[in-house]
Formats: C-alpha cells, structure tokens, sequence
C-alpha cells in the first residue's frame, strides 16, 4: 500500500492539547517538516515559549529547552553560541513575543544571531483565557478590553514582521498564513527558506504566521479562518519585509 | 608560585577562565564592570564566547540557554541587576542547570548608591525569585578566597546541577590584593547527558524545563530539589572559627565585615578583652550547627553580628544560637563601612547586655 501521507517524524506521538480550529498544529508540522526535509532534526535545539505552545517541548522530536515568557530569543542566544553548528529556532506566540519578549527579540535580531524564530500571531493571548494582545486589533473584543481595543487608550497593534525588516542583523522577515492549503505552502517554503538561512549562517530569520484562535475569539473555526483574511489580513499584510538573498 | 596584585573584579573573571568557564554573558552595572570587560578581552584568546546582553534579565536567560546545552557558563552584576536576574534564577533552579552568577554587591533598596554593602542577603540565601529553591552562595573575604571560590562555586554547580552565587560586597570586588593563581585541571569537567546538544538520531530528546502542570509531578520535582538541597547541607558547609579559649564574645560576620570584626578582636584584646570571629564561607547554607556549638561554650557571654546591612544575617546567625545567648548587632548601610572601633563597641554594649 503506497502512504500517501503521514505525521511528521519531527513531531512526537504524544497528544496536542490544542483547541479545535487552532492552527498551531498546522505551523507544529509545517515546522518539523521542515526540519525533516533539510535533514536538521537531530541537529535542532528549539526553545518553547510560555502560552498556548508552552508545551511544544513534548511536541517537537529534537532537543527542546522551556523558557521563561518573552525569553526565548535569549535562551536561543545562549545556546547557539554555545552550539554555532547545530539549528536553534523559537516558537513563540504574540504575548510572549510582541510585548513582554519584545526586547529579547529585536536584540537577538539585531546582533544578527544565527536562530530562526516562528512567531505565531493570534491577536489575542490564548492560554491565559483572552486577553488584549499588542497584536489586537482596534475595536477587537478581548476579556481586558471588552469593548474593544480602543486606538485612543491603547494605541495600534504591533508589526512585528515589518519591524524586524529593518533591522541590520536580520537576514529574513516574513508573515504569512495557514489558513487555506494555498498560504499552507507558501508558509512552508518559508519556514523552510528560514531554516535553510539559518544553516548558511545568514543571519536572523523570522516568520511570522497569522493563526486563529476560535475558542477566545468567540467563532467557528471556519468563521475564524474567514475572519483571518476578511479582517486580520487587512492590519496585517502578508509579504516578505526583509531576504538579504533578494539585495543585488 | 609568585604572588600577583589583582583588582578583584578581574580577579574573579581571570579564575573563571582559569576554571574552564567559556561562555559568560552580562550586562553592565557599578561595581562590577571590570568583570565584563575582562572577558570581553580574554575570552576571545581562550576560544570562549563573550555576550553583552541587552539586560540582565536576558543575560540570565542566555545563561539558562547555555546552561542548558551543557556550557560551564557564568554571569555577573551588582544589587538592582541582581534583582532583574531572579526571574531567570529561578527558572535555572528548577531546570537543574548549573552556572555561576556573581553578586558584587552596592547600597540599596532601589539604585541605591555604587557604594560597598551587604544588604542582598535575604535576595540571595532566601531565593529571589519565586518557588521553594536554593542556590548555593560563597561569601568571600579576600581576592584569594574569591578566585579560589570560583572554581570551587563551578565544580558545586556541575555536582549539585544548581546555580551557585559568589556573593562579595563592592570592596572584594574593587581593591587590589596578591593572589596565588593556583593549577587547577579544566580537561576532566563531568559529561552532561541531560545536555540539549542535539539528538544526533542517538537518543531521545533531552528537555530542559521548569513546567511541571500536573500537582503530583510538581511535589514530586520539589521534593526532588529539597532531597538535593539537605544532600548540600550535609555535604557543602564552610565557614572559618577563629574562636580563642576563655573567648567572651563571638563576632559574627562575612566579607569585608569579617576583616573589620578580626580588628576589632585586636582593638578588644588590647582592652583586655576576650573576642573571637565565626566566619560562614557558606551563607547557604549556612553552618547553623557549628555557630551553635561555639555559642554554647560557657566562656561565651554574647554573640554579635557584624554586617554592612540593618540585619539580614542576623537572621540565620539567631536561628544558629537560638536563644542560648543574647545576639548583639553592629550594622552599616547604604555603603558605609564600620570601623573596628565601632564595631569594638557594639561588642561591648552586648557584653554590659549579657551581665
């Protein structure tokens, strides 16, 4: 019988805990495929974040450290330059990444570290039940802003991608999504470009993923995937900010 | 083997090079800026990696990283970045990571001053982050116990996987003394198994990690630190006794303290009276037993803790005599240093106390 498809043997056999409709399965495989196809696993050190992925150290089948919230792209430092040949990514979602992280990670970019950072942006904090996000958008509800986000209190959300564009250590800056089979792909040549960077010691490499969270958005997941291009798309284009392999 | 005049900071970096630390990453704070800069310098030479971190808490946290993937890895600061480093000291603890942090401690509470103090024992003996956890802490009193201690406090780490801290006030880390460098063997460090280095498709995949969400699996793990921390308290405890018969009063004190409290036992002797020095070289934990049994001795009519600090050792010092005799306290603050004759003093005043 031909197998016409499988799980990625870069992700474990133990069950996610993620909601119904959460696409953080979804970027799980695009990731450890990745990882699989460019023959880096057993090479990989990866550092989980705290949030909705806090337990993807049980997830991925390689190395895996726990960070503290927002510290990833430090703890990623320290052990890449205690390991400068093997593969060091982070996996971190909008709380920890774009406001209590934002520090750790626009200085790991701009010492052009060699690690690749998977940021997840759902717009909302998800693990800690719904709250505002620095990715939220103006008028989205959240349980901290049950009216919405009010531009007037809060200010716009972040743009995490186009930030990281320009910096002068960052190698690769990218947002895309996973919400049809179409963005899938392209979502995976990405993260695979990233990685591949990564391997050539290029500098930091970052893609940012647009993800849903129906649970605290209060959707369907077909409503959520819907809502991530009719409205999300809308705050946040998807494109390429930053490929040094692009400057003639 | 010929002694050398160091500046303690640089002491301290140079012993850590010595001892096989390769990785160190830091952020800069008065006064203890000469360690960074000795290794930005140094490390290159020996192949080793220097990182100035955007703050202290990253650079705790690319210590954890590099803790993790099996570096002999050390930071340094002073108070307020101490206290930034907690977060991160915490999670070292309960990851089991061994590394090496160095506290050269200044005034406080807030910024302080950059003036020596010692006002950083309960953050550092009592655990400044969150969670029942210990790391081990040295006090040195000289440079040479400092350099010595930076090995010892790496091989402590590695053995106990748990962080150590030298805890030094600002006058260790910026006076000049001689130092002995002594040999000490960097090529037989212990392998760590538990490393993330990469499976190498050799074994299952090593987790470093502090998350334990399940209540039985988190007493479990606490219980598991706890059996590790009463292993360290049977095993690690060192303090120095200077205690002489017929001895009446017992200063108690560590660091710079310690060399002003061995005046004062001078100035006392001089006045005819009897004065003796406890010295923890541990502070955790802290030798509890042994100030005990000097305390007890019949000749001995008070004990006085000497700190620059309004009393935080005083605590343990307490809990070590626990009521046989009366505890005086000779205390400066803000990075003021007592004088022998003050602190002479305060011994006496504990003595007319005791009568």
């Amino acid at each position: 019988m031909a197998v016409v498809y499988q799980k990625s043997t870069g992700l474990t056999d133990v069950e996610m805990h993620y909601c119904p409709g959460c696409t953080h399965g979804v970027i799980h495989k695009l990731v450890a495929d990745a990882l699989v196809e460019l023959d880096l696993l057993d090479n990989t050190v990866g550092v989980a974040p705290v949030g909705c992925s806090v337990f993807a150290y049980n997830y991925f089948n390689c190395d895996m450290h726990e960070a503290a919230h927002g510290r990833a792209p430090a703890v990623a430092t320290g052990i890449k330059r205690v390991l400068p040949d093997n593969t060091v990514f982070t996996y971190q979602g909008d709380g920890d990444l774009a406001a209590i992280g934002t520090a750790e990670v626009i200085h790991a970019a701009m010492r052009g570290e060699s690690i690749t950072t998977i940021f997840v942006n759902n717009a909302i904090y998800g693990m800690t039940g719904g709250q505002m996000a620095p990715t939220t958008l103006v008028g989205q509800k959240a349980t901290t802003a049950p009216l919405g986000r009010d531009q007037a209190h809060y200010g716009q959300p972040l743009h995490m991608a186009e930030m990281i564009g320009l910096i002068g250590g960052a190698a690769y800056s990218t947002r895309v999504t996973v919400v049809d089979m179409p963005n899938m792909m392209k979502a995976r040549n990405a993260i695979k470009k990233a990685f591949q960077m990564q391997r050539e010691k290029k500098g930091f490499t970052f893609v940012e993923v647009l993800s849903t969270c129906p649970t605290n958005w209060g959707l369907t997941p077909v409503q959520s995937l819907s809502w991530v291009k009719d409205t999300m798309m809308q705050e946040f284009p998807l494109g390429v900010f930053k490929d040094i392999d692009k400057k003639e | 083997m010929k002694k050398e005049l160091w500046k303690g900071n640089e002491a301290i970096a140079e012993a850590a090079i010595r001892a096989g630390c390769r990785h160190f990453f830091g952020y800069p704070i008065t006064p203890q800026n000469e360690i960074p800069e000795y290794m930005s310098l140094h490390m290159p030479k020996v192949g080793g990696v220097f990182v100035q971190a955007e703050s202290e808490v990253a650079a705790i946290n690319m210590v954890y990283g590099a803790a993790g993937s099996g570096a002999r890895v050390m930071t340094s600061s002073s108070s307020p970045g101490i206290s930034l480093k907690q977060e991160g000291i915490s999670y070292l603890a309960g990851a089991e990571l061994p590394c090496l942090i160095v506290n050269i401690m200044r005034g406080g509470p807030g910024l302080g001053t950059i003036q020596p103090a010692q006002a950083d024992y309960y953050q550092a003996t009592r655990g400044g982050g969150n969670g029942d956890y210990r790391v081990i802490v040295l006090a040195p009193a000289t440079i040479q116990e400092a350099c010595d201690q930076v090995r010892d406090g790496f091989d402590l780490a590695d053995k106990y996987r748990m962080p150590v801290m030298i805890l030094a006030d600002g006058m260790i880390g910026q006076m000049m003394e001689a130092v002995e460098w002594h040999d000490s063997k960097v090529d037989d460090l212990p392998e760590k198994a538990w490393a993330t280095t990469g499976t190498k498709g050799q074994r299952k995949p090593n987790i470093i990690n502090s998350l334990f969400i399940d209540p039985n699996e988190s007493e479990n793990h606490n219980l598991k630190l706890n059996r590790k921390y009463e292993e360290v308290k049977a095993n690690e405890i060192r303090y120095e006794a200077d205690i002489p018969e017929d001895c009446e009063v017992v200063f108690v004190a560590y660091g710079t303290p310690a060399r002003l409290a061995r005046a004062a036992v001078r100035v006392l002797k001089e006045e005819g009276i009897n004065a003796g020095l406890f010295r923890p070289i541990t502070l955790w934990p802290f030798p509890e037993r042994e100030l005990h049994e000097i305390a007890k001795r019949d000749s001995v009519k008070a004990v006085v803790a000497v700190e620059m600090s309004m009393g935080q050792m005083i605590d343990d010092v307490k809990i070590a005599v626990n009521g046989v005799k009366p505890v005086g306290f000779c205390g400066k603050a803000g990075g003021i240093v007592p004088t022998p004759r003050e602190v002479a003093d305060a011994a006496k005043d504990a003595l007319k106390g005791a009568r």
